[in-house]
């Protein structure tokens, strides 16, 4: 692990020693530009009233680890035009009004790589973006982009799954900082259902591997299932419950915003009760 | 990028590629989610060790003599040579292999491999069908379930393959996401394999994805090149001074190339689908007309847009119908040592009629791609010369793309 002096105290940092209050984070994710730039503005907005950091997906064109959910989020975004610098855009004009809540990017390495990976971490940084997670990046492939992203002091969020062993699991954890993704199922987004159960002892595994903060994704749909991962995790993240609502408001004409952040405020509050019970 | 490189320092070893990395100088490598990781590890682990394994090379050649059909011939397609005026030129015949088409050696030598390994499920991915049904003819043979993933667009334009692989058994998933073509059945195919990492094999089906799929996938089709070396030498006491192949993803083009990259006196040229013109936005010429970049689990050529969104391909032959290209030939492309021609959807086409009508062989529409070539490349290469064209596939499959190209109706 890289232990840099700008990671004391990086915005991905605090947010964690959140933990001392005895509760897991909640981590939204939505996609920049679903359904168009302006509403998902005003949503990464919103859910800063709900959510401890933000996954701000960057829209790809073969998205491979997504399932259907996120696939459409994607096609809605890139049909209304959304570029690489339309969302560093949106996160630059949310860091003019919120300077606390942490915001990790996360896409498919091949926009990136034609952005150029210096310039992106450099424009990324300065926009006010924290760290970056590209999923089909592992770590074989991932010196160049790490190199310039931490050059821009930027953390690089890694995924780490059910199927990395322990003999993967040093070469996950080496060169990633912020805190450590585990995608609680082999599988695309929002299909299967993640076991709570089943995540406790991997969580653990990676904490002590990395001294890093273990956020769980990939399968958390209700508060209930929520609200149990958060119990053994440092970090819940939703996606496609939350996709689900604007893709289902976008199609019924109605409020966007309302619908997404309601549903937000459900999982916020599940995730920061869910230790009361046992602390 | 890599920098071209004069003949007289190119490699001697073209085995040395890919390195460990997987890399084909700056080309190929492993660009795929974390959960795949260790399964793309295990399959290089498991396919060194089978490659070197003399029992499995046998139990492969076997099944390439007595089922496949190997070796396919050689042929002198004399009235073309005659038509065209200049080279010799000799059809490579991989379209008279069971099923025909050349896709059948890599099916063959991946099933043994994944009985191997001990799995249990294949999931393939097709754009003309001609991978699909070799693909559900392997799997028929050896008793394993067969998910086959392909276009929406590709499942109305192949019917008769679609509905061969029904009868060997396989299910066809039609997609219909992006431009429902070639990319979004193997992006779908990945994603299968993501969700079911304990029995499922992916037999990916051209020298592309995530190493080892690059090399294995070439290794499997270099059958094609090492006979045509051996025949050539039988026919004429000399090899060729061109090969030629159309080239989608590329097998049946590496596959033929491969054998003779150490050969610098044997010319080599790949052929893309330029559609309805490389001027267009029609076309599926990755070499020709995109840039590098990472898309199903390797660095390669693509046709892709300013911000790194990957565009559609198009192209009238389903199998050509891809934005990316295997990485071998991206290095070969910048290095220098193949050179890659484009053709359209009407030069292929006439191609496809010339052939059948001199000839009396009907090849794959991909195949005519590289038969559309040959006036060009036969002049260029002259008389007393040598050509040996890769007639990839034989063409039954295309014959309703064909009428209604040329306004007939069947």
């Amino acid at each position: 692990m890289s232990v840099t002096s700008y990671r004391d105290g990086t915005r991905l940092q605090r947010a964690f020693q959140r933990e001392n209050d005895h509760r897991a984070l909640f981590i939204a994710y939505i996609m920049a530009g679903d359904p168009d730039l302006e509403t998902s503005f005003e949503l990464l907005t919103g859910l800063a009233e709900h959510a401890d950091v933000i996954e701000l997906g960057m829209p790809f064109s073969d998205p491979m680890a997504e399932g259907p959910t996120i696939q459409l989020a994607s096609q809605r975004s890139l049909a209304a035009g959304t570029k690489m610098r339309d969302v560093l855009g949106i996160v630059r004009r949310f860091r003019e009004t919120n300077t606390v809540t942490p915001i990790v990017l996360m896409g498919y390495l091949n926009p990136v790589l034609s952005y150029g990976f210096e310039a992106f971490a450099d424009d990324a940084s300065n926009a006010g973006a924290d760290g970056v997670i590209i999923v089909d990046c592992p770590p074989e492939e991932a010196d160049a982009l790490t190199d310039a992203l931490n050059g821009a002091k930027m953390d690089l969020i890694r995924l780490a799954t059910p199927t990395t062993d322990d003999k993967r699991l040093p070469a996950v954890v080496q060169r990633t900082s912020g805190f450590i993704y585990y995608v609680s199922v082999a599988g695309v987004t929002g299909v299967k259902e993640a076991d709570a159960d089943a995540v406790r002892s991997p969580v653990e595994r990676l904490r002590a591997a990395s001294g890093l903060p273990v956020a769980v994704g990939f399968g958390i749909k209700t508060p209930e299932r929520a609200a149990q991962v958060a119990r053994v995790a440092d970090g819940v993240v939703v996606g496609s419950a939350l996709v689900d609502e604007i893709a289902a408001a976008a199609a019924l004409n109605e409020n966007v915003t309302q619908k997404v952040l309601s549903k937000a405020s459900e999982l916020a509050k599940a995730v920061r009760s869910a230790r009361l019970a046992t602390v | 990028m890599n920098a071209p490189v004069s003949p007289a320092e190119r490699p001697n070893d073209w085995s040395a590629y890919p390195d460990a990395k997987g890399r084909f100088g700056d080309y190929g490598g492993l660009y795929v989610a974390e959960t795949l990781m260790p399964l793309v590890l295990e399959l290089d682990r498991a396919y060194t060790e089978a490659k070197n394994d003399p029992a499995f090379q046998a139990e492969l050649r076997g099944y390439l003599t007595h089922y496949v059909g190997r070796p396919s011939p050689l042929y002198f397609a004399e009235r073309l040579s005659q038509h065209l005026g200049g080279a010799k030129i000799y059809f490579k015949r991989e379209e008279l292999n069971h099923t025909g088409a050349h896709k059948i050696n890599n099916c063959m030598g991946q099933i043994l491999l994944a009985q191997r390994m001990g799995k249990t499920r294949i999931i393939a991915e097709t754009g003309a069908g001609q991978h699909g049904v070799a693909s559900a003819t392997v799997t028929a043979r050896f008793g394993l379930p067969c998910v086959v993933y392909m276009g929406a667009v590709d499942v109305a334009r192949q019917k008769p393959n679609v509905f061969r692989m029904n009868l060997l058994g396989a299910e066809v998933r039609p997609v219909t996401s992006g431009a429902a073509t070639l990319k979004d059945a193997m992006n779908e195919a990945m994603r299968d394999w993501v969700t079911n990492v304990e029995d499922t094999y992916y037999m990916i089906g051209t020298a592309a994805g995530p190493h080892p799929y690059p090399a294995m996938v070439r290794d499997f089709q270099a059958v094609i090149g090492s006979e045509t070396r051996e025949q050539i030498q039988e026919l004429e006491g000399r090899l060729p001074d061109a090969v030629v192949a159309c080239v989608g993803g590329g097998s049946n083009a590496i596959g033929m190339f491969h054998p003779f990259l150490a050969d610098e006196s044997v010319k080599i040229y790949g052929v893309e689908a330029s559609g309805h013109g490389l001027e267009t936005d029609k076309h599926a010429a990755s070499l020709t007309g995109g840039r590098p970049g990472v898309l199903h689990g390797n660095k390669t050529y693509l046709l892709q847009d300013d911000d790194g969104q990957i565009l559609d391909a198009h192209s009238i032959s389903a199998g050509l119908d891809y934005p990316g290209i295997g990485p071998e030939h991206s290095f070969l492309h910048d290095i220098g040592r193949a050179q890659y021609l484009t053709c359209t959807d009407d030069e292929a086409l006439k191609a496809f009629q010339l052939c059948a009508e001199l000839e009396g062989i009907i090849p794959a529409l991909e195949s005519a791609h590289a038969l559309a070539k040959l006036p060009q490349l036969a002049k260029e290469i002259g008389e007393g010369g040598i050509i040996v064209l890769c007639l990839s596939g034989r063409g039954d499959k295309d014959i309703f793309t064909v009428a209604d190209a040329l306004g007939r109706t069947i």
